[in-house]
C-alpha cells in the first residue's frame, strides 16, 4: 500500500473548501453594507471588533483547550494604545486652550496633571502606536503565558487567574484616573493624522478596513490549524502528557497560541476605538470577557467562521433585547451559555454539521446498498466523520 | 561486560510523603536488551518508568542514559535524548487520524516555529509506512483512531513511539485488555523491535513475559527483590513468595 497524505476532504476543490469563509465574506462585505444604514452597519463594525476576540479564543480554547476569561485586557489595550494617539492628536494647544495646561488631555487637565506622563510620550507617533496596540497585549499575554505554563497552570486554575488579572486591569484604569480617564474612560476622538474619523465616508472606510483585517485573522487562524502546529494544539488539548513525552516543550506552544489570541484580540480593540470613538474599562473587565466567551461557544468553539456569527448574533440579541426588556437580558445571556454548553457544545457551527451528518445519512439510506461493502465511516465523500474536528466545515 | 549499558539506575529513591515508593533501587539495562519488570502491586513499577521520563522528580540518587545525568533534565529533553514511553492506558489521539497520531510524534517540527513551517516529505511518508505496517494498522491510516480498538490503540501507542526511534523504549503493560491472538502479535511486535534498541516492559502475564523477557526484574516494595533470567527468578523462594506464590 502507498501513503498519499491527501484525505478525500483535501481533495475538494478550494472554492467548495472555502465555502464557509466565502459566504461569510459576503455577507459582511457586500450584504450587511448593503441592507443596513450607516448607524446599524457601524453597529455591525463594532460587534465585528469582538470576533477578533473569538477568532483567538477558537485558537486558545476550541482547538488549544485553554481557557482565558481575561481576553477583554487584551483587547482593552489595543483600544487604549489606539485611543491615546487619537487623544493625543485631538488634544492640540490649539483646542484645549482653555485649559489650565493647555496641549494635554482633557481629563489630565481635570485631575491636576500639569504635565503629559512620560508613559503617554510615545504616543504622539502613529508608527509607535500601531506597534504597541500588538506588542503591548502580546508582551503580557507572553509573560502570563510564560508564569502560569513554566509551572503547569491550567484548567480552571488558569480561568481564574486570567479573570482576576482582567478585574485588576480595569479597577487600575478605573482608580488612575489622571492617567487614564477613569471610568469614563478616552472620550472625545477625532482625527487620526488629520483625517477625521466621524464622518460618514470614515465610518465606511473603517468598517471595510475592520472586516478586512478579520478575514484576513480568519485565514491565518485556517493556516495554523492546517500546519502540524494544529493538530499538536488538539494532541496538547486531549493528551497533554502523550504529547509533553514525545519531546515537545508543552508550555512554548501553549504560551504561543495565548499570546496570538491576545494580539488578535488587540486588533480588535483598536478597530473598536478608530470606529466607535472611544475607550472605557467597561470592555476591559470580566463581564466583558466572560461575553466574549459567550460570543465563541455560541458560534462554536471549533469554528473559526462560526466564531464571527456568534459575535454577530449575540450582539444583535443584545442590543434587541437590551432596549426591549433591559431587566432580562443578563438572565437571557447566561441561559444562552447554559444552553450553548448543555446542548449544543459545539455550537452554531456544530449544529449545521449534525445538520448535513444527518442528511447524508438520510441520503445514504435511500441509496440502494452495494453490495458486501463495509461500514466504512469515511466511505462518503459528503459525509462528515463523527469527530467533532470536522467543525470547521460548518457555519456555512 | 559483553554489551554497552545504557541506562544505568543508581540509589534511586522517590518519597512521597515520607512513603518510599522506589527506595535505593540500582538497574542496569544493556543495549538491545528487552528487560521485564514485575513485582506485586504498589511494587513501584509504573513509579521507577515515571522516573526515569521525567513525570516524577527523584528524591535522591541517579538515572544516567548514555553519558547524560536525567534527574535535573525536562521531560522533552530527555524525549529528545532517545527515551520513549507508552503509557498503561492507550494515550493517543482520540481526534486525530491514524495518519496524524504518527505524524504528529515525527521527531521533526518539534518546536513552535519548526511545526508552523513544517512540511510532509517523503521521508516522513515512509516512514510512516514502515511503521503502520509494523503496527499492523497500514489499512487503517486515513481512520480517526477514536475508531480504533482496544488492542490497536495500544499498538498505535507503540508505533508512535517507534516514529521516535527511540534508544530506549518503557512500555507499561503492553498487553492490558488484548485477546490471545493480540497477545501473540504484540510479542511478535516487541520481538521485532528491540533488534536495534533497549526495552523494559513492565507486565503482569506471566507466560507473556517467559517469551519475550531476555531478562526479568523483580520488584518489591520500592526495592529489587531479584533479578536474572525468567527461570532463575522464578526459581527463587522470596520471588515465589511475595508474587508467584499467589
Amino acid at each position: 500500500m502507498t501513503i498519499t497524505p491527501s484525505t478525500p476532504k483535501n481533495a475538494l476543490p478550494w472554492w467548495r473548501a472555502q465555502l464557509p469563509l466565502l459566504v461569510m465574506s459576503a455577507v459582511i462585505l457586500v450584504a450587511l453594507p448593503l441592507a443596513l444604514d450607516l448607524f446599524r452597519l457601524n453597529l455591525v463594525g463594532k460587534y465585528l471588533t469582538y470576533a477578533f476576540v473569538a477568532v483567538g479564543l477558537v485558537l486558545c480554547w476550541g482547538y488549544g483547550g485553554i481557557l482565558s476569561l481575561g481576553q477583554g485586557v487584551f483587547f482593552g489595550l489595543g483600544g487604549y494604545a489606539m485611543a491615546m494617539f487619537l487623544k493625543l492628536e485631538a488634544s492640540d494647544p490649539e483646542s484645549t486652550k482653555i485649559q489650565s495646561t493647555p496641549g494635554i488631555p482633557d481629563f489630565m487637565d481635570w485631575n491636576q496633571i500639569t504635565a503629559l506622563p512620560a508613559l503617554w510620550e510615545p504616543f504622539h507617533s502613529l508608527t509607535f502606536t500601531l506597534f504597541a496596540i500588538v506588542a503591548v497585549p502580546g508582551f503580557l499575554a507572553f509573560i502570563i503565558g510564560l508564569a502560569m505554563f513554566k509551572r503547569r497552570v491550567g484548567g480552571v486554575y488558569f480561568s481564574i487567574m486570567t479573570q482576576a488579572i482582567a478585574a485588576i486591569l480595569s479597577i487600575l484604569i478605573i482608580g488612575q484616573q489622571g492617567y487614564t480617564g477613569g471610568v469614563n474612560g478616552i472620550t472625545d476622538l477625532k482625527t487620526m493624522l488629520g483625517w477625521d474619523i466621524r464622518t460618514d465616508s470614515a465610518k465606511y472606510i473603517l468598517y471595510y478596513v475592520n472586516a478586512g483585517l478579520l478575514i484576513a485573522a480568519v485565514l491565518l487562524g485556517q493556516w495554523l490549524l492546517k500546519s502540524k502546529f494544529g493538530k499538536l494544539l488538539l494532541a496538547l488539548r486531549d493528551k497533554e502528557e502523550r504529547v509533553r513525552f514525545s519531546g515537545y516543550d508543552v508550555a512554548a506552544f501553549k504560551i504561543f497560541i495565548f499570546t496570538l489570541a491576545a494580539m488578535l484580540s488587540a486588533v480588535g480593540g483598536a478597530m473598536f476605538t478608530l470606529q466607535v470613538g472611544f475607550m472605557s474599562p467597561s470592555f476591559v473587565g470580566i463581564v466583558p470577557s466572560i461575553e466574549m466567551v459567550i460570543f465563541t461557544a455560541v458560534g462554536g468553539r471549533l469554528s473559526l467562521v462560526g466564531a464571527v456569527y456568534g459575535s454577530l448574533l449575540v450582539n444583535f440579541g443584545k442590543s434587541y433585547f437590551s432596549e426591549s426588556f433591559p431587566e432580562l437580558w443578563l438572565f437571557l445571556m447566561g441561559g444562552l451559555f447554559i444552553a450553548v454548553v448543555m446542548l449544543f457544545p459545539n455550537g452554531l457551527a456544530g449544529l449545521t454539521d449534525s445538520w448535513r451528518e444527518w442528511q447524508a445519512r438520510r441520503r445514504a439510506r435511500d441509496l440502494p446498498r452495494p453490495t458486501g461493502a463495509a461500514p466504512a465511516p469515511t466511505a462518503g465523500d459528503d459525509t462528515p466523520p463523527p469527530s467533532n474536528l470536522r467543525a470547521e466545515g460548518g457555519a456555512a | 561486560m559483553s554489551e554497552k549499558i545504557v541506562l544505568s539506575v543508581e540509589n534511586l529513591t522517590v518519597s512521597f510523603d515520607g512513603f518510599k515508593a522506589v527506595n535505593d533501587l540500582n538497574l542496569y539495562v544493556e543495549q538491545n536488551e528487552l528487560r521485564v519488570i514485575i513485582g506485586p502491586n504498589g511494587a513501584g513499577k509504573t513509579t521507577l518508568l515515571d522516573l526515569i521520563c521525567g513525570r516524577t522528580r527523584a528524591t535522591g540518587g541517579s538515572i544516567r542514559f548514555k553519558d547524560d545525568e536525567l534527574t535535573r533534565m525536562p521531560e522533552y529533553e530527555r524525549v529528545r535524548r532517545g527515551i520513549g514511553r507508552k503509557f498503561q492506558t492507550p494515550s493517543i489521539y482520540e481526534n486525530l487520524t491514524v495518519f496524524e497520531n504518527l505524524e504528529v510524534s515525527y521527531p521533526r517540527g518539534r518546536t513552535v516555529f519548526g511545526s508552523l513551517f513544517f512540511r510532509r516529505d517523503q521521508l516522513l511518508l515512509d516512514r510512516i509506512e514502515e511503521v503502520a505496517r509494523l503496527i499492523y494498522l497500514d489499512e487503517r491510516l486515513d481512520d480517526p483512531a477514536e475508531l480504533l480498538s482496544h488492542g490497536q490503540k495500544q499498538w498505535l501507542e507503540i508505533g508512535m513511539l517507534l516514529m521516535q526511534d527511540p534508544e530506549l523504549l518503557m512500555l507499561d503493560e503492553p498487553v492490558a485488555g488484548m485477546s490471545v491472538s493480540e497477545r501473540q502479535k504484540t510479542a511478535e511486535l516487541l520481538t521485532r523491535i528491540c533488534e536495534n534498541r533497549s526495552v523494559i516492559v513492565i507486565e503482569h502475564d506471566m507466560d507473556f513475559v517467559k517469551r519475550i523477557a531476555h531478562r526479568v526484574t523483580v520488584l518489591h516494595q520500592g526495592k529489587l527483590l531479584a533479578e536474572g533470567s525468567m527461570e532463575h527468578v522464578q526459581a527463587d523462594p522470596k520471588v515465589v513468595e511475595v508474587y508467584l506464590g499467589h
